[in-house]
């Protein structure tokens, strides 16, 4: 299982040709039972290999040209069937692709197919999903993490090299986590949102996964373009994550929130974190202690805001122009009404509730300007933190990924989990994932542990720097699981 | 009982930007259905809304023409509601913060035969997006959903509840209706669904200071079915009262065929819309920079132009409001004005005013498409200042020159010449008739003579009728004075 930047050389020094790469993945997609994939269209995927090839003959390949990628199935593809994981757009077909989508194909990449995902990027472990649960190929017993569980799973169970991810509330760095690989999410504006189908849009952002922070970088650098189609994609030159890799980390000002280390915290996570840490200081880093008081409040604030845009957001599904439509109804209500009951999961349904009973009359005054205000607080208490130090680390999650079915009826627990991710997200600003160690499983199975590394905003590539340093001094990140 | 009315009315306007408000699509009026909506307006998974600069860009025209303040950071909300034509679940809208904010509105308002000036204060206006259409017609058991108007910018223009009657309300629908296409901000076509009027109407008994429970008619769209539907409501709130019952707060509409409003939901049933602030839209921040820049290049507002008028060319305060009611209206008096001189000013407005008015009106036709062309009526003002025809035969020529719908620029010599309309002002042909008439009236010659001073009219009006109308009026006066002596 070779990473992005190893298959990049050998397509480009003509060692192995672009449909060769395809036709190998698209083989071991086939025969793989982690339910990742969604849809493939192998016909496609070889053409744009060939189209790939071609380009490589010439030798005008770049960087990424040639290489596969999967894309969540959040992303709207042409080609491929676009469902958010639910009922509601099972068979949906976008007549054009995400900015994301688009930038990756001008980049020469093969699309493998689209990527299993909770529904409509709800969820923490990828259980939520209309097309089923996905596996997480470390240990097939355990829960992938989510909502980007199926590019967590199709990277780390070498069904592709690079995989699209978004995240709200944490969903590209747990299943990052989870799965032992590596994933970013880039500062809030800082890639296109256009073409993602949208969760809760003051807060989704889409980003690499993949196995190293070198491979993160290539592809961040290929998929943050200004998109005039969305308003909130904050206009920046271009920038090459890949410049500051090799930068010493001597003299690194490590903040240490301690708020991410108290009672919730799994044993075999906190000490893996803890010799994730000694290797930082090994490399001439210190830690400094923060505080990020705001902390335990993301978790309320978060499950205000983020299931109040969703309900919003979802209202377009309504049976009328395209998606679901239940067969027999009695009039306009009653399609409404069964076209949505039947078309969305339990836990889309439970956020909508959610949202619509915060932004009802009466009750939003109590809920979303309260919500908001915690938003700001959480935002100045990082930039406080980050008056002493220049990355904040601790972990992603607080325990490995757990069993398949043992948090499916308790939605609480779930949320609860996404403690050291939501406040990130809330600030708008980027969170890394790398893997840093295994913790135990059920049987004593090993399931990987993952480091949180946070930055100030549009500091992504000192992010990939610090990461690419670790990564260089320890080789958890070429760990693979025995399949 | 006495009763007050109170109107506030809320028109949506539709801008004339060639795009949508948040898409890339035409904005064009008649399209087969469906052929003018791309993927944001039919709401695609994925897509996102973008603002349309010039929407903004004619919501700063207005708000400054009608001394508003421009919000410097505006926001946009998200009105959430089910229907089939409209494609988000929501539409979205300028809920708590407009961009526009206050603002005055004057205009002239006809009573019994007077005239007063009158100001309607303006709460706000707001930017939005259209919804689609729903087709019921030609669908058996179904409906048809066009979405080409989804997503069409308009500008929700809201007043006080400043309006005391029906016919204040239509004139103030008038006066906005005039600024807005004077601005160039809207079409004003109002059969197309460009100028749309929403009216809230209350009563109370006369010296009451709260507000009675007002009933809102939703989208009357000609002068016409506004003034109906809001006599109708008036009578109807009056009447229902009178017999002991109480208005409902509710929203209603109005039915031209049997002219009646009637019940569309109360307010019980009245939508919970979820308003929040969309987060695919950052605030809208105006600089001050942007508003100087479409201050420097807005047309000369009516405002200024009445100043102007009356400085200039010492019209009063009246005549000038009338005048700049509408900008053809002005450019047809200022052109009128450059051909005669400005001492015909006063003279060109009466003849606006009046005669060209009440012919326009009554062939239900604008300023600008007048046959009687602003130099064309130029020269007749000239050959009634230098005595040619007298005013009252200078009707009769403007009647024909209407006819005529000749372009030459001498038609109204040519009329006068043609028709022999000329005055008569040559004092022997004068004095000719005058002799006559004082021989064929003797009586009222002996009347005159004897204190009777409404005798000297009567023969005034002989004469005139004698000189077919022709007869200078002040030469005449004076040389019956003469003969009576």
């Amino acid at each position: 299982m070779q990473t992005l930047k190893q298959l990049s050389t050998l397509l480009k020094s003509r060692q192995r040709s672009a449909t060769e790469l395809a036709q190998s993945y698209l083989d071991r997609i086939a025969s793989s039972d982690l339910n990742a994939f969604i849809s493939v269209n192998p016909e496609q995927t070889l053409a744009q290999a060939k189209q790939a090839d071609a380009v490589l003959a010439r030798g005008d390949g770049g960087d990424l040209t040639g290489v596969p990628i999967a894309h969540k199935d959040i992303f709207v593809t042409r080609g491929w069937p676009s469902t958010a994981g639910s009922k509601m757009l099972s068979g949906y077909n976008s007549p054009f692709d995400a900015s994301v989508v688009e930038q990756f194909r001008a980049a020469g990449m093969v699309t493998l197919g689209k990527l299993n995902c909770d529904e409509f990027a709800m969820g923490s472990s990828n259980e939520n999903s209309f097309f089923g649960p996905v596996k997480n190929p470390w240990d097939k017993q355990a829960v992938p993490g989510g909502s980007s569980g199926g590019s967590g799973a199709a990277v780390a169970g070498g069904l592709t090299p690079a995989a699209t991810g978004t995240d709200t509330g944490g969903s590209i760095r747990q299943p990052a986590a989870l799965c032992g690989i590596t994933g970013i999410k880039p500062t809030y504006g800082r890639v296109s949102r256009y073409g993602m189908i949208a969760f809760a849009s003051s807060l989704d952002q889409s980003g690499p996964m993949a196995w190293t922070a070198e491979d993160c970088a290539l592809m961040l650098s290929a998929m943050t373009a200004h998109d005039p189609r969305d308003a909130t994609c904050i206009e920046r030159d271009p920038e090459d994550f890949s410049r500051h890799l090799a930068d010493s980390i001597k003299g690194l000002r490590i903040g240490i929130p301690k708020e991410y280390f108290g009672d919730g915290l799994a044993d075999d996570v906190r000490s893996a974190i803890e010799t994730a840490l000694q290797t930082f200081e090994q490399l001439g880093a210190t830690r400094v202690e923060v505080s990020l008081p705001k902390t335990s409040l993301s978790i309320p604030a978060y499950y205000v805001i983020a299931p109040a845009e969703a309900s919003s957001n979802l209202s377009r599904f309504d049976g009328v122009r395209y998606g679901h439509r239940a067969e027999n109804y009695t009039d306009l209500g009653d399609m409404y009404r069964k076209s949505r009951a039947e078309g969305f999961g339990d836990e889309v349904k439970r956020r909508i509730l959610i949202g619509t009973y915060v932004l009802s009359h009466g009750y939003y005054d109590a809920y979303y300007p309260a919500a908001q205000k915690i938003r700001r607080l959480i935002a100045q208490d990082f930039q406080q933190a980050f008056a002493n130090c220049d990355v904040i680390m601790g972990p992603v999650a607080p325990s490995v990924a757990w069993d398949l079915g043992a948090r499916v009826n308790d939605p609480v627990a779930n949320y609860l989990a996404d403690i050291y991710t939501l406040s990130t997200s809330l600030a708008g600003l980027p969170g890394m994932s790398i893997p840093c160690g295994f913790g135990q499983g059920e049987k004593n199975s090993r399931r990987p542990v993952g480091l949180q590394l946070i930055g100030n905003y549009f500091g992504e590539a000192k992010l990939l720097n610090v990461a690419h340093q670790f990564q260089l001094a320890t080789d958890w990140h070429t760990r693979r699981p025995s399949s | 009982m006495q009763w007050d009315v109170v109107i506030g009315l809320e028109t949506h306007t539709q801008l004339t930007t060639e795009s949508k408000i948040f898409s890339g699509a035409a904005t064009a009026f008649g399209a087969e259905p469906n052929t003018q909506a791309c993927p944001v307006d039919l709401a695609l998974p994925g897509v996102l809304p973008v603002l349309n600069k010039g929407a903004v860009e004619r919501a700063i025209q207005f708000g400054l023409a009608i001394g508003a303040t421009i919000a410097p950071r505006s926001i946009f909300a998200r009105k959430n509601y089910f229907y089939p034509d409209l494609p988000k679940g929501y539409q979205i809208s300028q809920y708590e913060i407009p961009v526009v904010q206050g603002g005055t509105l004057s205009f002239v308002l006809e009573k019994d035969g007077q005239s007063e000036v009158k100001t309607v204060h303006l709460t706000r206006a707001h930017l939005e997006e259209d919804a689609g259409k729903s087709l019921h017609e030609d669908y058996h058991g179904m409906t048809g959903i066009d979405l080409n108007r989804a997503g069409t910018p308009l500008l929700e223009i809201v007043t006080e509840p400043d309006m005391r009657s029906a016919a204040e309300a239509v004139a103030y629908a008038k006066a906005l209706h005039s600024l807005v296409v004077w601005l160039g901000v809207c079409d004003g076509n109002m059969q197309e669904g460009s100028f749309r009027c929403d009216a809230n109407v209350s009563v109370r008994p006369v010296g009451q200071n709260e507000f009675g429970t007002r009933c809102e008619i939703k989208n009357l769209n000609s002068f016409r079915f506004l003034e109906e539907a809001i006599n109708y409501e008036v009578r109807r709130q009056i009447e229902l009262i009178e017999d002991g019952g109480t208005v409902v707060q509710e929203t209603r509409l109005y039915d031209p065929d049997k002219k009646e409003t009637r019940s569309m939901r109360s307010k019980e049933d009245a939508m919970d819309y979820r308003y929040f602030p969309d987060p695919d839209l950052p605030p809208l921040v105006i600089a001050q920079a942007w508003i100087d820049r479409v201050k420097a290049s807005l047309p000369e507002l009516p405002g200024a132009m009445r100043e102007r008028f009356i400085s200039d060319y010492q019209l009063p305060e009246y005549d000038a409001m009338v005048l700049t009611q509408s900008k053809a209206m002005a450019a047809y008096f200022e052109a009128v004005v450059g051909a005669a001189g400005k001492e015909q000013a006063k003279p060109a407005a009466n003849w606006l005013m009046g005669d060209v008015s009440s012919t326009i009106n009554r062939e239900g036709i604008d300023i600008a498409a007048s046959p009687v062309s602003a130099e064309q009526l130029s020269l007749l003002l000239k050959r009634i200042a230098d005595g040619t025809i007298s005013n009252k035969i200078a009707k009769e020529v403007f009647a024909a020159m209407w006819d005529a719908k000749s372009s030459s620029v001498a038609l109204a010599d040519e009329i006068i010449e043609s028709k022999g309309l000329k005055q008569i002002s040559d004092s022997g042909a004068l004095e000719k008739i005058v002799d006559e008439v004082l021989a064929a009236n003797a009586k009222s010659v002996e009347e005159y003579k004897a204190g009777k001073e409404k005798a000297f009219n009567a023969l005034i009006g002989q004469v005139m009728k004698a000189s077919k109308g022709k007869a200078n009026p002040a030469q005449l006066t004076e040389l019956l004075k003469q003969k009576l002596g």
